[in-house]
Order: structure tokens, then sequence, then C-alpha cells
């Protein structure tokens, strides 16, 4: 029994929970960073630039604003953060053995990602700042907007595979049949599911809750110092989680020999390219432009590729 | 020096202070940002809250109504937070120091938080980015 325990919390806190998703995460910011430069012409940070603004913010005065609820303030990012690592666990358990995990791990997936956003909210509409309400506001109604499409993608996954909400058995199915993405319908969903990916982590076109050059930061303008801190590892953590989520239920996952992890790795680098190229070629739209591109027509594409599994293609 | 300040040099978040500058002191500090300069090299980049900066780039002579904001933003901002001074104007109030409208200048306005000077009209990004640069280094001098 303590021998369960110990592996639980080694998965939840190493690898490949919090430690080794924060760090990847990380990387993977830097990697955002970077290609953003180089697009931009510029040289860019070094490598160690997300570990280095990390360290300096939990060094830095915390302030809490005067008014705001201190708990609800403080506790959020704490929330956000241990989703976060608790989705990584959960993700990377499945991946690295399709024979564990348990049948409706995909659910609770699917709300344990939404509960980063959910802590944004919270903490902001605490912090008794108005430029953060509304950033709270715009990220809630972002949360509504492409949430339904992305359960429509999982969706897709689970009719694939004859309806199994286990994430084991979506990787073993896929083992088996070859993987979703090379069918008419997993094409649609994936492309559907790269958006949603856009607007979970809050990039351009879809950082209208944090647009720093309109609402200056918006939901995070209060934070300071290690809360602040705490934000901006979620945020990378959930850059490496959703990809590798999209990954394993749609795209095949990582496997289990040298080849196919290199592959994996390979597949994850393309969708986080795939992100950062929407990211800096397009421009920030209105909250109101977001919902209308979302429930129209990615939930179309999202409902079409439901269908199109429905049939079989 | 402790950790976490070794990395506040490596990192320095700049939020930009406009007390009434004629607006070339700030198309100076963009440029900084820009290919030519890209001061993200050395991981300073812009922020939009004054809760997340690490300098505070003050240009323009503070006239009556923006030495208040400027000491209340140097009050908001997470300390440590370094404040430098860009330009002629905010160094000494250049050629309106002797105006009705100025108050005193801004090494008085902020007594003892001004970590460098940095004057030109407008001074050059190279300038800036020294001024930056000379202000972590006695950061890091104190902190021995």
């Amino acid at each position: 029994m303590s021998a369960l325990i110990v592996t639980a919390l080694i998965r939840f806190l190493i690898f490949p929970g919090l430690l080794f998703t924060a760090v990847a995460g990380l990387l993977a910011t830097w990697v955002d960073r970077k290609v953003t430069a180089r697009i931009q012409w510029r040289v860019g940070p070094p490598v160690l630039q997300p570990f280095y603004d990390f360290l300096k913010l939990m060094g830095k005065e915390i302030v809490v604003p005067r008014g705001a609820s201190k708990i609800a303030f403080l506790g959020a990012p704490l929330a956000g953060l241990a989703a976060a690592a608790l989705a990584a666990t959960l993700v990377g358990t499945a991946a690295l053995d399709p024979a564990g995990g348990f049948s409706g791990d995909l659910i609770i997936l699917l709300y344990l990602l939404a509960v980063p956003s959910l802590a944004l909210v919270l903490g902001a509409a605490s912090s008794k700042n108005p430029l953060a309400s509304v950033g709270a506001s715009r990220e809630m109604k972002l949360v509504l907007s492409y949430e339904l499409p992305f359960i429509l993608v999982m969706l897709v996954a689970v009719v694939k595979s004859g309806g199994t909400l286990r994430l084991g058995s979506l990787l073993a199915y896929q083992a088996e049949h070859g993987s979703f993405a090379w069918s008419i319908s997993g094409v649609v969903a994936m492309l559907v599911g790269v958006l949603c990916t856009q607007a979970k982590l809050a990039l351009v076109p879809f950082d209208q809750a944090e647009a720093e050059t309109e609402i200056m930061g918006g939901a995070l303008i209060e934070y300071s110092g290690a809360p602040l801190a705490v934000f901006k590892l979620t945020k990378a953590m959930m850059t490496m989680v959703v990809p590798v989520f999209l990954i394993v239920t749609l795209w095949g996952g990582f496997g289990h020999t040298a080849g196919s992890v290199v592959l994996g790795v390979g597949k994850y680098v393309v969708l986080l390219v795939a992100v950062i190229l929407i990211r800096n070629t397009n421009p920030r739209v209105r909250i109101e432009q977001a919902m209308k591109f979302f429930w129209g027509p990615v939930t179309a594409a999202a409902v079409l590729a439901v269908i199109l599994a429905f049939i079989g293609v | 020096m402790g950790l976490t300040l070794n990395a506040l040099t490596k990192s320095p978040w700049v939020f930009h202070v406009s007390a009434g500058s004629c607006n070339n002191c700030d198309i100076e500090i963009l440029d900084c940002l820009c290919p030519r300069f890209d001061i993200e090299r050395f991981g300073a980049l812009l922020v939009g809250s004054v809760r997340h900066a690490d300098a505070l780039l003050v240009t323009g002579a503070m006239n009556r109504k923006s030495a208040k904001r400027v000491q209340q933003l140097y009050e908001q901002a997470a300390k440590p937070c370094l404040v430098i001074a860009v330009g002629t104007c905010a160094c000494g109030q250049g050629i309106f120091r002797d105006s009705y409208a100025m108050t005193t200048p801004l090494d008085e306005v902020l007594p003892g938080a001004v970590a460098a000077y940095v004057p030109g009209c407008p001074p050059k990004p190279e300038a800036i980015i020294l001024g930056v640069v000379k202000a972590l280094a006695a950061l890091k001098g104190d902190g021995k």
C-alpha cells in the first residue's frame, strides 16, 4: 500500500508530473520566445531565460492590494498549478503505460485542463482591480467559447475508438488500427484541437484576458512576486500538457521504442511551432469576435468531425 | 549576492513611465526593443503593469501633476525596483527648469531611488542600454 502511495507521489511530484513538466514547459516557452524573436528578425533570449524569470519573481516582494480577498488572491495560483500538475501526471502516466489509468480519466482531464483558466478568473476577480475584472470576464467568455469545440474534438476520439473513455484504451486502439489523425474526421478534429490549444494557452489572437497593450496585463495586473511566478509556471506547464493531450488522444501517443518516442517529440514540436506561427501572424481579435469564431465555424467543423467519425471516415 | 537577486540582473523587466516627455525619449526606449538593439537578448521585457516591473524608465520633465503619479507608481512597484532617469529632462529638467509648472527634479521626488542617469536629448538606445547595465551592476555591488 505504501509503495503505491510512494509511486503515486513520485509520479505527481517528479516524473511525469510537477518537476518534469515544469522544466519541459519552461523550455517550451523559451522555444516560443526564441522563434518569435527570429520571426521578428531579432536574436531572442538565452535558453535559461524562463528559469531566470521564474527565480527572479520568486525573490520579489508580494503585493496584496488593499481590499483584496487574501485567501482567494494567493490561493488561486496554487489551485491552478496543482490542477496543471495533476493533468500532467494523468496524461504522462497514460502515455507511458497504456494499461494504467482508469475508465473516465478522459473526462477528468477535460475538467482539470479547465481549472488553470478558472484559477486565473478567481485570482483576477478577487484582486479588486477594474482592469483585472475586465480580464476575468474576458477569460470566462473565452473558456465558454473554446470548451464546446474542445469537448467535441475529444468526442471524435471516443466515437472512433468505439466508445472508450480511458486514455490507455484510446492509445491501445490507435496502436492497433493507426492513429486517428490519419483519417478525414481526425484531420478536422486535429485542426480544431490546435485552435482550441491556442485559446487555452491564451496566445495571440486569443490573449484578450492578458492583453498587455490594451488592459495592461488584464487578469495578471495586480500580481507580483511569487504568485505571478506560479501563474507563469502554470502557463508554461499548460504549454506542455495541452499539446501532449492532443497527441495522446488523436495522434497515436509516444509509443515505447526509442524511435517512436523521438517521433512523438517531433509531433509535439510540430504542434508547438504551429501554435507559435499562428500567434505571430495574427493580430488580437476582440472578445466577441473570438466567441463568434469558436461558436460558429470552429464548432461547426467539430460537429462535422463527429458526424464523419460516426460514418467511419 | 542571493540567487534571486542574481536572477534579477538577468531578467530586468522594464516599465515605461512617461512623466510628460516630448515623446522623443519614449521612441528611443521602444528602439531598444526593436531588432537592431533587441534587449530581450539580456532578458529585458517591456511589461504593461507596474507590479511586474524591475526597473522604471522615467522620461520627461515632471510637472506638478505627473510628479504625484510617478511617486504613486514607485510605491506600487514590487521591490526591489530600480529607477532610471532617461533623457536630459528626467535627469535635470532640461530646458524646462525655470517653468512655473515644474516641481523638483526626479531624484528629489524619489529620494535615493534613482539608480542611473542617462543624459541626452534624446539619449541613444546604446546609452539607455548602458544605463540599465550600470544600474544592474550597482545593484550587484550593493548585494555584496
